[in-house]
């Protein structure tokens, strides 16, 4: 009995201190968790309240009686459903083309020798060290001499391309076995079939977390949409937000509604990608 | 042995053929996108915007480019993005990596954790500027009732407006950070943490010992990208505060802007793209060179 105590009571209160811990660390991370989703959950709630319960003090922290007919009036008179279908079309056109625009030049870049081969690679690289916002003035030029103010084109054609993603997506392919290569080859296998049924699906980790990169990159998008449109048949749905949260303050819980949707899609996208979005994410962050 | 020659030299030509017609799409993009407006830039700033439309643009020289770069609007707008990258960067990392340690162990339902600290990624700078907009407004937001109510309010407040918007900038990338910071300590192979505890190292040691020079590349790669993204500000301004109050948010992405659209003035604005773009440059350079040396690279 004398012995063993001392050993039982260090067992009992260490079993109580890593609980202590554990108690500690939930707390913590709860803490911060609430912190870092409070904007996004008052976000939600607001959007289901009236404008009066919106202003009124103290502040209601769960809709009760959700009232659901800011959405509609967002989605309706605050041409929300305009401005999705504008960043759907245009995130869509932007992301297809530069994936596919990536392929080809990385492919070229990875299995193909060519004259002035170094020096275009060098050229790829140099458009990472051109901000997007020095070019505008007379990127804004240019598209209205083409006749490309206020449209699809004028939104999406100057990013159908990525220095960026063509890098990323040669990487991938020079990890493709040259065994591969010559085993295609013997096949009979063309560039066009060796790419396609070969080095495409091959990286196609690679290829998934450049189409979640460029999807994010295309529908966030806030300056160019801002200068190049005019009015609501083009704005896309960051720009439709300005109009949106513009309007007056008895229509607040309007604004709240379309801000949900407005981020519904990217939720969507991290939900269902979450793996794919975190290697896009993190791409450039890889040493070597 | 000729005609073997001369069939290996066409093959040649026709794969150099195939490369050029794979990199055409992207040059063209680069070219007529990137390039030909990035080096219009330097030219474009040689000439004065007449103040009417119509009137023949003026060739004035380098003397355009000693005028705006002197002027204190301008200097002011360096300051400001300055101060805000000083505001974002270090501020972004340090919570991002918190919150990255603290989720980086074995709790049950941690992933529900991990999934709320990404969770900013999902929000656009729109968004959040749309949601603390609303928050901070004086007459429907929250800010008012928590008994913050600085007057002016906090986004006309010159003491505070830009505080403010670094915040809820810090916020909306803290999902990235938070993701970028989780995966660099994933990828640090737990067998060192595991030698350093038996070793007799404290937390706090294995944390400045261990954790920290392994995730130095990560967190280099973080302050470079943070300092890039903060020079390319914009969105945040343009929906909160239009660079005021008294131009104490005037950073340069916004100040090119106006410049271009509210004063039509290509000329003045492509002596600013050149500033802002030399500025980016240099400070990537110096950041690459300053911070480089700390980075230990395994292997």
């Amino acid at each position: 009995m004398h012995g063993d105590t001392p050993s039982r009571q260090g067992t009992a209160s260490r079993n109580r201190r890593r609980v202590l811990v554990k108690v500690l660390r939930y707390s913590l991370l709860t803490f911060l968790a609430v912190v870092v989703v409070f904007p996004l959950y008052i976000t939600v709630v607001n959007s289901l309240l009236s404008p009066q319960q919106i202003a009124s003090r103290p502040p209601t922290f769960f809709p009760f009686h959700p009232q659901w007919g800011s959405y509609s009036t967002a989605w309706d008179a605050g041409h929300m459903s305009e401005y999705m279908l504008n960043s759907v079309i245009v995130t869509a056109i932007i992301t297809v083309g530069q994936v596919a625009t990536a392929i080809l030049a990385a492919y070229a870049f990875a299995f193909l020798e060519f004259p002035m081969k170094r020096g275009l690679f060098v050229l790829f690289l140099a458009t990472l060290m051109v901000p997007f916002e020095v070019t505008i003035i007379t990127n804004l030029t240019t598209i209205t001499n083409l006749g490309w103010y206020n449209s699809y084109q004028g939104l999406a054609v100057p990013f159908l391309a990525t220095g960026f993603g063509a890098f990323l997506l040669r990487q991938a392919f020079l990890q493709v076995p040259p065994d591969l290569k010559d085993a295609a080859a013997l096949d009979g296998y063309g560039h066009w079939r060796f790419m396609t049924r070969v080095a495409v699906p091959l990286a196609r980790p690679t290829v998934a977390a450049l189409s979640v990169f460029a999807f994010l990159g295309a529908w966030n998008q806030y300056l160019w949409p801002l200068l190049v449109t005019k009015d609501d048949r083009y704005r896309t749905v960051q720009i439709g937000l300005k109009q949106l949260s513009s309007t007056s303050l008895d229509q607040v819980n309007v604004t709240f509604a379309g801000v949900v949707i407005a981020a519904l899609p990217l939720v969507f996208l991290l939900l269902i990608f979450q793996k794919q979005l975190v290697r896009g994410l993190t791409a450039g962050a890889v040493k070597g | 042995m000729i005609s073997t020659r001369s069939a290996k030299s066409r093959r040649r030509l026709r794969e150099s053929g195939l490369a050029y017609l794979l990199l055409g799409p992207s040059l063209v993009i680069f070219a007529v996108f990137i390039f030909y407006p990035f080096l219009s830039n330097f030219y474009l700033g040689f000439f004065k915007t007449p103040p009417f439309p119509g009137l023949p643009n003026r060739f004035v020289g380098l003397s355009q480019y000693q005028e705006v770069l002197t002027s204190s609007v301008f200097l002011n707008s360096v300051r400001t993005t300055v101060a805000f990258a000083f505001l974002t960067v270090p501020l972004g990392i340090a919570l991002g990596l918190g919150l990255a340690v603290l989720a980086h162990q074995q709790l049950r339902g941690i992933a529900i954790y991990r999934t709320i600290f990404s969770s900013t990624v999902a929000t656009s700078v729109a968004v959040a500027s749309v949601i603390f907009g609303t928050l901070f407004n004086p007459v429907v937001g929250l800010l008012p009732w928590l008994g913050i109510n600085p007057q002016p309010p906090i986004l006309d407040n010159p003491d505070w407006a830009l505080i403010a918007v670094a915040l809820i900038t810090v916020w909306q990338t803290l999902g990235l950070t938070f993701i970028l910071m989780a995966s660099g300590l994933q990828a640090i192979p737990d067998e060192l943490h595991e030698a350093a505890r038996i070793d007799g190292a404290a937390a706090w040691s294995r944390f400045f010992r261990v954790t920290m020079p392994l995730l130095s590349p990560t967190i280099f790669f973080a302050v470079v990208i943070g300092g890039i993204f903060a020079f390319q500000t914009f969105g945040q301004i343009d929906l909160l505060t239009q660079g005021g109050p008294l131009g104490k948010t005037n950073v340069l992405t916004y100040y090119v802007f106006t410049t271009l659209r509210t004063e039509n003035n290509d000329g003045k604005a492509a002596v600013l793209a050149v500033a802002l773009f030399s500025i980016t440059l240099v400070l990537t350079l110096v950041q690459m060179k300053v911070l480089e040396r700390r980075v230990h690279y395994a292997r």
